[in-house]
Formats: C-alpha cells, sequence, structure tokens
C-alpha cells in the first residue's frame, strides 16, 4: 500500500467521507475534518507509521491535504 | 489523606436563551444549540460582583457541609472574570464571610481554575483542615456580540466545594496538574478587553490533552475509564464532552452534562456540575469519581477521588 492510500485509509476511519479525497482536495473545506475530528487522524496516523505527532504540530495546515500530510509524514521519519 | 465533603453553587435568574442570542449575534437558533449544547445560560444582575456569587455558592456549600465559614482554614477562588487587577474576589469574599484572618488567595486561571483549586486543596487540607474553593465568573461582561463564537458560549455563575481533612463523601487519591503557555493567546482576556479565543485550537489541544491526562492518571491508580462512575467535567461544549467520552470508550451518560443549562460558565462550571450532580441523590459515592478541566494558559488537568 502506498503512503497515500494508507493516509487515506486512516481519513476513513476518523471521518464520515465517502469517496476518496483527491490529493490537494482540503479536508476542512470538504467537511471530512473538523477541529474534533483532526486529533483522531493525528492519533490514527501515529498508530498507522508509528511516529508519535507532538500536540505542538496539531494546527489543521499541516494536515488540510492528503499531499501536506505525506510531506509532514516524511518531514517526521526524516 | 483529603476528602470532598460537599459542594455547593449558586446560578442568577435572569435567563438567556439561544434566540436572543441569535438576535444579537446573528447566529441561528439550532446552530447555536448543534454546536455548543446550549439552549440557554444565566447572566447576573448588573449590580452584582463576581464576590456576591462567590458568597451564594459558599454559604451553599457550607450549609450542606454542616460547618460554620469560621471553621474554615482556607479559601482559594477561582475567576478570569474579576472586576479588578487587585486585590481579587478572595479576600472580599473571605470578609463577607465574616473572616478577618483566614487566608484568602486568588486564582485567576479561567476554565480550569476551580480543578487547579481542588489539587492545590488536596495537599493543603492537611495544613488547613478545611479548604473552600470557589469560583464565579461573569462571562457575560467580558463578551462582545461581535465575536459570536464566544458571545454564544458564556454564561455567569458561582461553585463550591469544600475538601476537608477530617472527613467527607470521597477521599482524593490522586491529582494531575498541567500547564502549556506556548497557547497563552489561543484564549486569553486582556485588561479592558473581551474574551478573545481561537476556537480551534483550543477544541483541538483539548480534544487531546483532557483524555490523555484522565488515562494517565487512572492508569497509574490501576483504574480503567469504563470503572469511573462519574466524570465530572468543565461544561466547555457538549461536542468535546462527547469528543473525551469517546476517546476514553466510555459511555457519554458517564459524564455529568448541563451545559445545555447555564453554557460555559468558566471556571464555575465544573463546580456547578459538581453540585447539581451531587445534589441529585448520588452523594454516596460506591465508585471512583474523576474531575477534569482545560483552559486559558494552557491549564488543564484531572482529579481522581475514590469511594470512603
Amino acid at each position: 500500500m502506498s503512503k497515500q492510500a494508507a493516509i487515506i485509509k486512516v481519513i476513513h476511519a476518523v471521518s464520515e467521507l465517502e469517496a476518496d479525497p483527491r490529493p490537494d482536495e482540503s479536508l476542512f473545506d470538504s467537511g471530512a475534518l473538523d477541529s474534533f475530528t483532526l486529533p483522531d487522524l493525528v492519533t490514527g496516523l501515529e498508530q498507522e507509521f508509528g511516529v508519535t505527532i507532538p500536540d505542538s504540530d496539531l494546527v489543521p495546515e499541516r494536515f488540510d491535504t492528503v499531499t501536506k500530510i505525506e510531506a509532514y509524514l516524511n518531514s517526521r521519519e526524516a | 489523606m483529603a476528602y470532598l465533603r460537599a459542594f455547593g453553587c449558586y446560578v442568577p435568574e435572569r435567563r438567556v436563551g439561544n434566540e436572543e442570542l441569535a438576535t444579537r449575534t446573528g447566529r441561528d437558533v439550532a446552530t447555536i444549540e448543534k454546536t455548543t449544547g446550549i439552549r440557554e445560560r444565566r447572566y447576573a444582575a448588573d449590580d452584582v460582583s463576581v464576590a456576591d456569587m462567590g458568597l451564594l455558592a459558599a454559604n451553599d456549600c457550607l450549609s450542606k457541609a454542616g460547618i460554620t465559614a469560621q471553621e474554615v482554614g482556607l479559601i482559594l477562588f477561582s475567576t478570569g472574570s474579576a472586576e479588578r487587577c487587585f486585590p481579587g474576589p478572595a479576600s472580599t469574599l473571605a470578609a463577607k464571610l465574616g473572616l478577618t484572618t483566614t487566608p484568602a488567595l486568588d486564582l485567576p486561571v479561567a476554565s480550569a481554575g476551580s480543578l487547579i483549586g481542588i489539587a492545590l486543596a488536596a495537599d493543603l487540607a492537611a495544613r488547613y483542615s478545611n479548604v473552600l474553593v470557589i469560583a464565579a465568573e461573569i462571562m457575560s461582561r467580558r463578551i462582545s456580540d461581535a465575536e459570536p463564537d464566544t458571545a454564544i458560549l458564556f454564561g455567569d455563575g458561582a461553585g463550591a466545594a469544600l475538601v476537608s481533612r477530617e472527613e467527607g463523601f470521597a477521599h482524593i487519591a490522586d491529582t494531575a496538574l498541567f500547564t502549556d503557555g506556548n497557547y497563552a493567546e489561543s484564549l486569553q482576556l486582556q485588561h479592558g478587553r473581551t474574551v478573545q479565543m481561537k476556537g480551534l485550537e483550543v477544541i483541538m489541544q483539548a480534544s487531546r490533552k483532557i483524555p490523555r491526562a484522565i488515562a494517565d492518571l487512572l492508569e497509574r491508580n490501576q483504574i480503567v475509564p469504563t470503572d469511573v462512575g462519574v466524570y465530572l467535567m468543565h461544561q466547555a461544549n457538549v461536542n468535546l464532552i462527547r469528543k473525551v467520552a469517546a476517546t476514553l470508550k466510555v459511555p457519554e451518560q458517564q459524564f455529568f452534562c448541563n451545559i445545555e443549562r447555564y453554557g460555559n460558565t468558566s471556571s464555575a462550571s465544573l463546580l456547578i456540575a459538581a453540585s447539581e450532580w451531587w445534589a441529585a441523590g448520588t452523594s454516596r459515592v460506591t465508585a471512583p469519581l474523576v474531575l477534569a478541566a482545560f483552559g486559558a494558559g494552557f491549564n488543564w488537568g484531572a482529579v481522581l477521588a475514590l469511594p470512603v
């Protein structure tokens, strides 16, 4: 499974989004994420990718699209 | 060892429904209730002070505890909406209670101040015997209708808790307090201004920090979240309370909730909720009790009390 596919799997697990989001589609504008579901997404990403995401990184801009999430995860793994 | 001995509260008579808030802010009634869980809140009369409301909650608490004000060894007064910078309402309250030598200290910590007061009282009861924790807020004077996100949330009220060295209905077994000042500007009230809140940031951080604080506190006391009898949380937003329950995998019915009637009364909300829960006939505690709060600072934490 590609990293983007794994990210999308986590997004589906924490949101009511039915279709796969496009890589650069805003997850907040589409209603897939809000302030209550972002913490769930972050926890899901931690479990899926085995990374620790500090609370200080919990800002919408970092997790607004699949592309941004992938870039953020790459930075955590670097 | 310190005990929770009694709770008390006071809420003003004036009810302010969502219809009035909708007219004032432009938000529709259904949206206000859906996003906050609030149906109405109470507003204090113009001539009432934070200390006045604290006195009424204190008298309710002392009456239920069956002790006089003269038996109080220390007062801790939480408010984020005091009328002046100093002195705070603690000394005014002490004077209104007829106390002229009893130490009375202010905790100017919005939202989480009453939880901090109980946690401190648990440690200080060994020295001061009866510690009276008060939280009173007049948030209606600190909001602007031009900022609907905060205007629709807040109400006024006061709560009280008596923490005693000698006796009570539950003993305070453990406490956990946290502060992260990097978020000081996320929720603030500057001199002469109205409340400024970055709601998204507050909710996101609270959604993560509160469950973690509770889970860690329970784990180190070898208690699983579902074994807790009741969770008493700062009544900030019903969706946040549901979120914390879901994260802990606990039925939300185990979280006492009265936000629909009072709104967010900042640091008073935890003690108003505790008082209503306690007065509802559940004063005989048979299972662990958890209090938790999150607010300006950010300050957050949890308190664990166990049956005696």
